[in-house]
């Protein structure tokens, strides 16, 4: 059973450079068309099931603009800033 | 203290020590190496920082670093290295962070020779380096005045959160002369409230001379203004020797006022009054002073080691109210008193004409009286 | 699925040492890249209170606006002047330069030789993109041959611009170097090298092992005129051959350094 993780990509900082979406390994990600941040840019988002939480996304990520979440089975796990 | 024979150059090395110079990062240029050499000793000895950057440009910048710290800094140079601060004062200068830096004169323009002259005043006084910015320059014409000067530049560095300039000359840099050094006081690193030296429980500081957007750039310009009549009201220095009931007045800075001293002090004995002004702050100018002078004085003589720099300031403040006559040897030439004597008994004694331009005339006055 | 989005299972959030605030690199710029990296592994460190920055000229100039700590701006090239003026007065703290390939390759080029020579216990995070990004495309020494810029229309002809420069290379022959690696920022893999040398210089520093630097292997879309994920491979397929990833010095005594 894979791992379910969950992100969260802030409005304040992505500008839809698509770097997320080409680094994601399970392809959970893409551009939301329907929508503009505050400066113009289309932001990534996740659209279908599949996250595991590894954060890659965030490593590639150059406005570290997305927050990672995995959902814990065993015990906590700590990470700061990129796993 | 007691007073020691002392170079120029040394004794202001030592001065800078003696009040608390942190850091001296400078580059090896006659005819001021021995501050470099000097500092070399002495700064590791006491613990403190020295460092021979690769060329000035190196220096300079970092100068800027470490004035970023709040640190009392140095460097000094002579000329042709100071033409190539020219950046760094400039960015110094936007930065609005203390420092202290020297330029013993010497021949130019370009490589020059190793010969005194006055022949940076525009480049100190009238801005060098790029953009609005004034530095405030002081100009010795003895080893103990560059001794006290070299006092003061940090106290006047840090109050106005600019650089001070020692404006100095190769004479004065390798005279030795007898003069009284302070006593040693404490290194005393202040916490001020720019500084940048690490955000520990504080919030964060930037130390920038960028102002992307021009409002705020205009802004800076204002305050740097504001800061410069600042110093414009308080920082005025001058010596007035024999005005009192003196006709005309001689006029000139460091080597020439010292040099001129002697001639005013040989025509006093002859009988003509004669009076000095000596400024010994050039930037701020003591406008105000020679403006009065121009008012009661019959002429004025400049005397410069340069081609007339100071003198256009003189005739900006006389405003044509009087003939000025100036006397002048470049290339690296110190004048004698007699030549200055001369020229005073030609004041004296000629009907004076304003018809050209003083450089001019003491141009065709000089190349004529070369070729005889 | 956002009910995952809870404190207990947070696996990456946003580094303390950035501000918050949008920057202006392009998007995909592997400057942001870099950015993240120094900011976490400060956070790591917990060294951002005792950081000091020197930023330069190019791009990041104002990536004093990014980071959460003391920054100064330096002029064009002389950052590591500035660095050593600073690391000079406060030993004890952590003074870094970060630089793009014209500010240190070019211009810089004695500062930055000179600060190696002397062994400055500071770090230089070289930022190579084969391009002048900010004043809009230029040539810069790092540009491969035949690369088109704007100041190299017909591609840059090593007759009359000579041959790409190898900083790393270069810097690691000076004694007092420490640390002098070669990275790249194109994938998940490379980053996380990247960000473990960045790790390994401001140790270096910390330990006074000498001078640090890391060259980063960079993309500038904008100005090679690509995609941000184009760009990617782009640089995989033309700058890694001309500038090879690795290790040019590690003195023993960083080799030591236990994480």
């Amino acid at each position: 059973m894979p791992a379910r993780g969950w992100i969260e990509v802030s409005e304040l900082y992505c500008k839809g450079c698509e770097l997320c979406i080409n680094a994601c390994p399970q392809n959970v990600l893409k551009l939301d068309m329907e929508h503009l941040t505050p400066k113009g840019f289309h932001p990534a988002q996740i659209f279908q099931e599949g996250c595991t939480g590894c954060a890659i996304c965030s490593i590639v990520c150059p406005d570290a603009a997305i927050t990672v979440y995995r959902e814990v089975t065993k015990k906590p796990m700590i990470a700061i800033g990129g796993a | 203290m007691a007073r020691e024979m002392l170079k120029g150059n040394v004794a202001m090395a030592e001065a800078a020590v003696r009040v608390g110079l942190e850091a001296y990062f400078g580059y090896p240029i006659t005819p001021q190496t021995e501050v470099l050499e000097h500092l070399s000793a002495r700064m590791p000895e006491l613990g403190r920082t020295f460092v021979q950057a690769e060329s000035e440009v190196a220096a300079i910048n970092m100068v800027y670093g470490a004035a970023c710290t709040g640190a009392r800094v140095m460097s000094s140079s002579s000329s042709p290295g100071v033409s190539l601060m020219m950046e760094g004062i400039s960015y110094i200068s936007g930065t609005e962070v203390p420092a202290v830096l020297a330029n013993v004169m010497r021949g130019g323009p370009g490589l020059g020779n190793i010969a005194p002259s006055q022949s940076d005043y525009n480049q100190a006084v009238h801005g060098g380096g790029h953009g609005d910015y004034n530095l405030i320059v002081l100009a010795p014409s003895t080893v103990q005045e560059t001794i006290d000067l070299t006092v003061e530049a940090f106290d006047l560095a840090e109050k106005y959160r600019m650089i001070a300039m020692i404006l100095t000359d190769g004479s004065i840099g390798q005279m030795m002369e007898p003069a009284e050094l302070p006593e040693m006081r404490p290194v005393v690193r202040k916490d001020w409230d720019w500084a940048t030296n690490g955000a520990i429980g504080r919030e964060r500081r930037i130390l920038s001379s960028i102002y992307i957007n021009p409002p705020l750039e205009e802004e800076t310009n204002l305050r740097l203004m504001k800061t410069w009549q600042k110093v414009q009201a308080n920082e005025i220095r001058y010596k007035e020797y024999y005005l009192d009931d003196a006709e005309f007045v001689v006029i000139g800075f460091g080597t020439a006022g010292r040099v001129a001293l002697s001639a005013v002090r040989a025509a006093r004995a002859q009988g003509i009054k004669v009076g000095l002004f000596r400024p010994i702050i050039l930037n701020p100018f003591p406008y105000a002073a020679i403006d009065e002078l121009a008012a009661r004085a019959s002429a004025f003589l400049v005397v410069e080691m340069n081609s007339g720099q100071m003198l256009e300031d003189i005739r900006l403040a006389a405003r044509g109210r009087l003939p000025i006559e100036f006397y002048a040897r470049m290339g690296g030439i110190v004048p004698f008193p007699d030549e200055v004597l001369s020229e005073i008994r030609r004041v004296a004694t000629t009907k004076l004409s304003t018809a050209l331009h003083p450089r001019d005339a003491w141009l065709e006055r000089f190349l004529a009286q070369s070729e005889r | 699925m956002t009910t995952l989005a809870i404190p207990e299972n947070l696996v990456y959030s946003r580094p303390e040492s950035l501000t918050p605030v949008h920057n202006h690199y392009c998007p995909g710029c592997t400057h942001g890249i870099a950015h993240h990296l120094i900011a976490e592994v400060l956070d790591e460190m917990n060294l951002r209170e005792r950081t000091i920055g020197v930023a330069p000229v190019g791009c990041s100039v104002f990536a004093y606006n990014y980071f959460n700590f003391d920054f100064v701006e330096a002029a064009h090239g002389r950052a590591p002047a500035m660095a050593t003026g600073i690391k000079r007065l406060l030993p004890d703290r952590n003074v870094f330069t970060y630089q793009g390939d014209g500010d240190l390759a070019s211009i810089g080029m004695a500062e930055i030789m000179h600060a190696a020579v002397r062994g400055e216990n500071i770090t230089v995070i070289f930022i190579n993109n084969a391009i002048y990004g900010m004043t809009g495309g230029q040539m810069a020494p790092t540009t491969l041959p035949g690369q088109k810029t704007t100041s190299s229309p017909n591609g840059r002809d090593v007759e009359t611009a000579g041959y790409p420069i190898r900083m790393a290379e270069i810097l690691s022959n000076m004694d007092g170097a420490g640390y002098i690696v070669r990275r790249s920022l194109h994938d998940p893999k490379n980053i996380r090298l990247a960000k473990k040398a960045i790790r390994i210089a401001f140790e270096t520093q910390m330990h006074g092992l000498g001078f640090s630097m890391v060259e980063l292997l960079s993309t500038c879309p904008t100005n090679w005129g690509v995609t941000p994920v184009e760009a990617l491979t782009w640089l995989s397929d033309h700058m890694i051959p001309a500038y090879p990833l690795g290790d040019f010095k590690v003195s023993e005594h960083v080799a030591a350094i236990k994480l």
